[in-house]
Formats: structure tokens, sequence, C-alpha cells
């Protein structure tokens, strides 16, 4: 369990690292996210699990593979949230901005980052469950790494362990529920002037 | 028609480049694209005539497999907005039940996997119970969501001209909630298909997972690399194909909410994004 | 003239975590068939509350609502509402001729149904907009249409809540014409709840003005005005002028001493107290007027 939860926190933390500036080029630099959008239309859709034949053979069965999968998994929704983020830029914002003689530096930090912080916060509540997601499915497909979801398969293929089976799926549903509790908190509270709360799911 | 060829130039230029590349470095984990496409077509499109050049292969893994999917999100589709409905519009039933699907949903789907297998065994039941097990939450939720956003006035201009029951769901409930239940379904097919993939890689030897950890496991890396990128167009098929007929079904909605930003862009696709 | 709405010590106490709060309290009035009646008072007495019991959609705490002699649980079979919000009101997933035709799907078959609905838009001048989408309208517009979906209905009685308070003021004397335009050639009855002191007196055969919350009648004033009656030329009449001023007095009393208007059971009491009260409150009333 404390493995699932320390490679979720890497999870998070590099993804944000990645899609966060990654979102932020793409969302102000139009000509870029032109030019990109077939390539990330096409990887958006390949499953992260149909990547772990591939990432086995390339980086073995250690923690490195889930982490790879899941960060590949968890940039996406932090990705399109940030994008998402700056088209909802209010252009009043800017123009007042503007107006009270902000140069761009200044409209990039006081302007366009709070106004893109919600639907971050959101993004990265959505990449956190995904990455939980996929950690514990290469947990449970390939094993060697620990974790809750090696854990599980362990219980079932050994004997058939039905109520450790059970036990340690209601722990990572209590993980997911957990996160998700923390996030809507947090985004409650730090940005509660925002209306935004992103998707329902 | 110059934004076109501007997005469809530079995939062609990095595919060149990733082909060139992987010439280059000549790793047998990363093939070039010319033989991941030789050896897509040596798979699936080196049939007779009579099959329309499509292999038994296809017949035998890609059929089933895309079949499970669609059967498993149309189930998890009908319950999920059926049941949706009812909850949305009972006070008392979501007091009730919300903090239990919440919880439910808060199950990483995967490890559902095992339980269905002890379960049901290997086989069809088992993979169709984890995929609408795992994909009817968006769908619910979103249908919840949807069904109790019916204003009040609504509500009341409905009851003041008596509409009967039938005309209630389908006339004011279902339409209002259907911005939000496409969300639910377009978040619940891109899940399906990580579903479908993990419910094959676990130890059956019938559809496309199955066939991709056997090219694994033998070595035939551009088979491999071929049934990834198979995933990846059914995943964009299915999505595009969904985006057109919500936008269709649609259609009455303002048009500014539906801006022709494409696909990656709009709300709804971030909640697909978020989906895996 | 036969009655064709009895409201009879009417009142509505809504129960609520922080206490209860009445909204009315013993109202009384009666419509009778073909007229319009205009129901004034000031925001937030309860008006709406008013509406909804009369409309069957809640059920009053004490009191009896009757509707052409059947008294009146849950709503009625041949009462129509238009509401305020008209971007609420209509469905933006059907069409404007679709939208028309939404209630009249339970009773008729769907020949007769688009006849009623194309007849209704024609009488509020929105015949060719019928393919259109209700956001593709002016605020103007989809009101029009939230009313023909009302006369598509051919209602008993036509309530209508605050109904021109969402658009803007060269619209809404348009519709005040189209109403009584409609309302002459239909013979329908119809109670309009404003807040609008103007449009009271200009829309109603007669006008109720109620008190501040808990709300009663205060008034029942007929007005004396030809049944044609014109934007420019009877707001400039005499009887107009002094009707309006004659309401925006009563609202006040309401407003200083509404125990006492309460209890207006004894209709001389509050004339003496508008009698007391006319001087200093003449200039108030008149700023009032203004910015209503």
């Amino acid at each position: 369990m404390i493995a699932t939860l320390l490679a979720l926190l890497i999870v998070i933390a590099l993804a944000v690292g990645i899609a966060v500036p990654l979102g932020l080029v793409l969302g102000s630099v139009p000509a870029v996210r032109h030019a990109t959008r077939a390539v990330i239309e096409f990887l958006r859709p390949i499953p992260s699990v149909a990547l772990i034949p591939l990432a086995v053979v390339v980086l073995g069965i250690g923690p490195e593979t889930k982490i790879t999968l899941a960060v590949y998994a968890a940039v996406w929704p932090l990705l399109f949230n940030t994008i998402y983020a700056l088209d909802e830029l209010d252009p009043l914002l800017v123009e007042t901005a503007r107006v009270f003689g902000a140069d761009r530096l200044r409209v990039l930090f006081f302007v366009a980052l709070p106004s893109a912080l919600p639907f971050v916060i959101t993004g990265v509540r959505l990449a956190a469950t995904t990455g939980l997601v996929v950690l514990i499915s290469v947990e449970l497909l390939v094993g060697g790494s620990g974790g809750i979801g090696e854990f599980i398969m362990v219980a079932r293929s050994g004997a058939g362990r039905m109520d450790l089976v059970l036990a340690g799926t209601v722990v990572a549903g209590v993980i997911g529920y957990l996160l998700n509790e923390a996030f809507e908190r947090a985004q409650r509270r730090w940005v509660g002037w925002s209306s935004v709360t992103g998707e329902a799911s | 028609m110059s934004g076109f060829l501007q997005r469809w130039g530079v995939f062609v230029v990095l595919v060149a480049l990733w082909e060139a590349a992987a010439r280059f470095a000549e790793d047998a984990y990363f093939p070039p694209p010319s033989r991941i496409a030789e050896a897509a077509a040596e798979l699936w499109f080196s049939g007779t005539a009579d099959t329309l050049f499509l292999t038994d292969v296809v017949f035998d893994h890609v059929v089933p497999s895309v079949q499970r999917l669609l059967i498993g999100w149309v189930i998890a589709g009908v319950v999920g907005v059926a049941l949706g409905l009812a909850l949305g519009r009972s006070e008392r039933a979501m007091q009730y039940c919300g903090p239990l699907l919440t919880f439910m949903r808060s199950i990483p789907p995967p490890a559902l996997v095992p339980v269905f297998l002890l379960i049901f065994t290997l086989g069809t039941q088992m993979q169709l119970a984890t995929i609408v097990f795992g994909i009817v939450w968006p769908i619910l939720l979103n249908t919840v969501d949807g069904a109790r956003s019916v204003d009040r006035t609504k509500v009341e201009t409905s009851a003041v001209f008596r509409v009967p029951r039938t005309q209630w769901i389908f006339g004011v409930v279902l339409p209002a909630a259907a911005p939000k239940i496409f969300a639910g379904l377009r978040v619940s097919l891109s899940l399906s298909l990580v579903l479908m993939v993990i419910s094959e890689l676990v130890g059956t030897d019938n559809g496309i997972g199955a066939q991709m950890l056997l090219a694994q496991r033998e070595f035939e890396f551009p088979d491999m690399w071929a049934e990834i990128v198979l995933l990846g167009v059914l995943g964009y098929v299915f999505n595009t194909v969904l985006l057109a007929v919500e936008h269709r079904a649609l259609a009455w909605q303002p048009k500014q909410e539906h801006a022709p930003t494409g696909t990656t862009t709009t709300p709804a696709a971030v909640a697909t994004a978020g989906a895996k | 003239m036969t009655t064709m709405l009895e409201v009879a010590d009417l009142g509505h106490t809504y129960q609520a975590k922080s206490g209860a709060h009445t909204a009315i309290d013993g109202l009384s009035f009666r419509v009778d068939a073909g007229e319009l009646v205009c129901v004034v008072g000031p925001s937030g007495c309860g008006k709406s509350t008013l509406l909804r019991t009369i409309s069957g959609l809640i059920r009053p705490t004490r009191g009896d609502v009757t509707l052409h002699g059947d008294a009146v649980r849950g709503v009625p079979e041949d009462l129509a509402v238009v509401f305020q919000d008209y971007s609420r009101s209509l469905f933006p997933w059907l069409s404007v001729q679709r939208n028309v035709e939404f209630p009249l799907k339970r009773t008729l078959k769907r020949a007769e149904r688009r006849a009623r609905a194309a007849e209704a838009l024609d009488q509020v001048g929105l015949s060719g907009a019928g393919g259109k989408y209700p956001w593709q309208l002016s605020g103007g517009m989809q009101q029009r249409v939230a009313i023909a979906r009302a006369l598509a209905y051919r209602p008993a009685l036509l309530l209508m809540d605050e109904p021109f308070a969402s658009v803007d003021a060269q619209t809404r004397f348009e519709l005040e014409d189209l109403l009584l335009k409609v309302k002459r050639e239909h013979d329908t009855t119809v109670v309009v709840v404003t807040h609008d002191i103007d449009e009271s007196v200009y829309l109603g055969d007669r006008v109720l003005v109620l008190t501040k919350s808990p709300a009663s009648v205060v008034a029942d004033l007929p007005v004396n005005l030809p049944a044609v009656r014109d934007q420019i030329t009877t707001r400039e009449a005499e009887e107009f002028v002094e009707l309006r001023a004659e309401v925006a007095r009563l609202l006040n009393v309401g407003k200083t001493e509404a125990i006492t208007a309460k209890r207006r059971s004894d209709e001389a009491q509050a004339a003496k107290w508008v009698a007391a009260e006319r001087a200093a409150n003449r200039e108030r009333a008149d700023r009032e007027a203004v910015a209503d």
C-alpha cells in the first residue's frame, strides 16, 4: 500500500512538471497547438494499459514501469485542463491589467496563472485518480513492484482468497475516495472564489 | 484547409523522423513505422477476397474485442442512464445512495478484475462484468447531475401543463440531462477500451489484449506495436463517431457553447481525457 | 358576469429549519370571467406564493381557491402560466413550434397540434419563426413564444408571473399591447402579477394592491379606462395618472404600516391612514413610482 501511494506521489509530481509547462505553451501559442493537434489526438486515445507489454520489455518489471505508464496516462487530463484554462481566460481581465500598466510577464503571473489555477487543480485531481488506476492495473498485471494491485493478484492466484481480494479492492477504493475528497476540499478552500469545479467525473 | 495540412503535415514529418531514427538506431524494441505497417498488413489484411482481405485474426480476435467493448458500453449506458434519471429526480433515493455511489466510483476499476475473475472465472462473462461495472459510474453520476439540473421553472411549467409522466421523463428530464450524459458516455467509452485490454491481458487467449501479450512473449515487436496502434485507432474512431452523434443530438444548444474549436479543447473533451 | 376565480381567506406559511415564514395571509378576492386583474405588491411580498397556490403548484396552508366552481387541488386542467424567466420556461431543445405544441401532446393529435400552434404563433406575430430555436430569438420574442404556448392551450384562466419584467422598456410596451389585444380577441380571463405600478394600471380592468409580506389585499381598485388602450394617450389620461398615484400611495401604506394594512377588513381605517400619510408620502410615492 505504501508502495502504491509513494509511486502515486511521484507520478503526480512528474505529471505536473511535464503537463503544466507544456499546457501553458500549447495554450498560449496557437501555432504550436495547431501543429501538434494531430499528434496529440493520435496519442491520446492509446490506452496506457496497451503500452504495458512495451514498457515491460523496455523497462523491466520494476517500479519505473508503472510510474512511467501512470505518468503517461496522468499527463493528458492535466494538459487539456491547462490548455483549456488559458482558453477561458477572460480578455477583459487581461485588458484591465494592461490598462493599469502591467507588462506581458506580469499579466502571465498575476492574471493568467491565478485564473488558470482552478482548472489546473481539477486537472491534478483527475491526474491523481487516473494515475492510481494505471498504477493498480500495472501492479495487477505485471507484479514485481509491490503495491495493492500485486497484493490483490497474489491473494487471488495463490489460494483464491476472496476475502483478501475484496479487502484489497476496498482499500483501493478508500484511497481513491480520500484522494478525490482531499482535492475537492483543497479546491474549495484555496480557489473557493471560482465557480469552476471541473467535470462531474 | 491550410489548418488541415498544417496538422497532418507535422504528423507526417514526425512519423518520418521516427522512421529515420528507428532505422538508424536499429533497436529491436522500437521498429520503424514501416515495419509496423507491414506487420499490421500481415496480421489483418492478408486475407482472401471473399472476406474483403481481412484475416481470421480479425474475426477471431479484433471483432470479439470490439463486440465486448460495445456491448459492455451499451449495457452500462442503458443501466447508468435509467438509474441516473431515477436517482437524480428523487431527493430521498439520492440521500440513501449518494455516499455509496461516491465510494463505488472511487474504486479503481482494474482492481475489480480479480474479484470478477473469482466470481465468473475466465471468459466473456467476466470481461463484460469488468467493463460494465468499471464504466457505469461516470455515466450514472453524470446522469444524476444532469437530471438534477432541471431548473424549477421547467419543473413548474411541466406541472402547470400537466404533462404525462412519459413526456416529463423523455421530453424534459432526458434532454435537459443530455449534455451531461454525453460527457459521461465519452468518458466511459475510453475507459471501456482500457478495461477491455486489461481484462484480456489477464490470461485469456482471445482478443486484442491477448494477442498483444502473445506478440510480446514471442518477441514479435512489430506485431506488438501494430496492436498498440490498432488500439489508438479504435479509440480515435470511437471518440470521433460519438462526438459526431453528440453534435447532432445536441444541435439545439446555443452555438457559443459549442464553439467549433475541434475536439481537443472543449470541456467535455477534458472529461474524456480524464478517463484514463 | 360569472365568477371565474375565487380566492377565500387564503394563507400560506413556509416551514423551514430557521422558523416559519408566512408569505400570504388572509387573502380574499374574486375574478370574473373575461376580466384582466393585475395584482401589484412590493417586491418579495408573496406574489409568487399567491400565484403558485392559485395554480395548484403548492397547497395553501389555509383558505380555498376555486376555479369556475371547482376547488383547486393540484394543478387544474385548464390553467396556463406565463413565467417571468422565459429563458427557463421555454425548452431549449425544442423548436419554437414544438415548444408551443408541448402542452398539447396529451390531448391533441399531431395535425391538430400543429394547426393550433401555428395559429397561436400567428397571434403573437411570430408566424415565420416556428422552426427556430428559442435562443435564436430576442428576449421579447421568447416571451411571445411563452404567451403563444399558453394561448394554444386555451386555458380558462391565464396566470402571468411578472411576465414583462425581464425585457427592455420598448419591448415591454409592445408585449403589454399584445396581451391586451389577445385578451380582447379571446375574452380570456387573465391574472397578472407585477410589481410595476404603471403596468398594473395600464393592463388591468381591476388592480389588486397587496401589502408587504405576509401579503393581504389592501385595496381593490376598478380601472375605468376604455378597453382599447394606447401607450401614449392612455398614460396621459387623468384617470390613469390618478390611479397610478393612488396605487403608489397604497403600496407605501403597506410598507410603513403593514399591521394596519393587514387588518384592513375595515377599509375605512386604511383610507384614514391614506389620508393621514398622504402629504408626507407624496414625494416618496412619486419617486417610488419612477424608480419602479
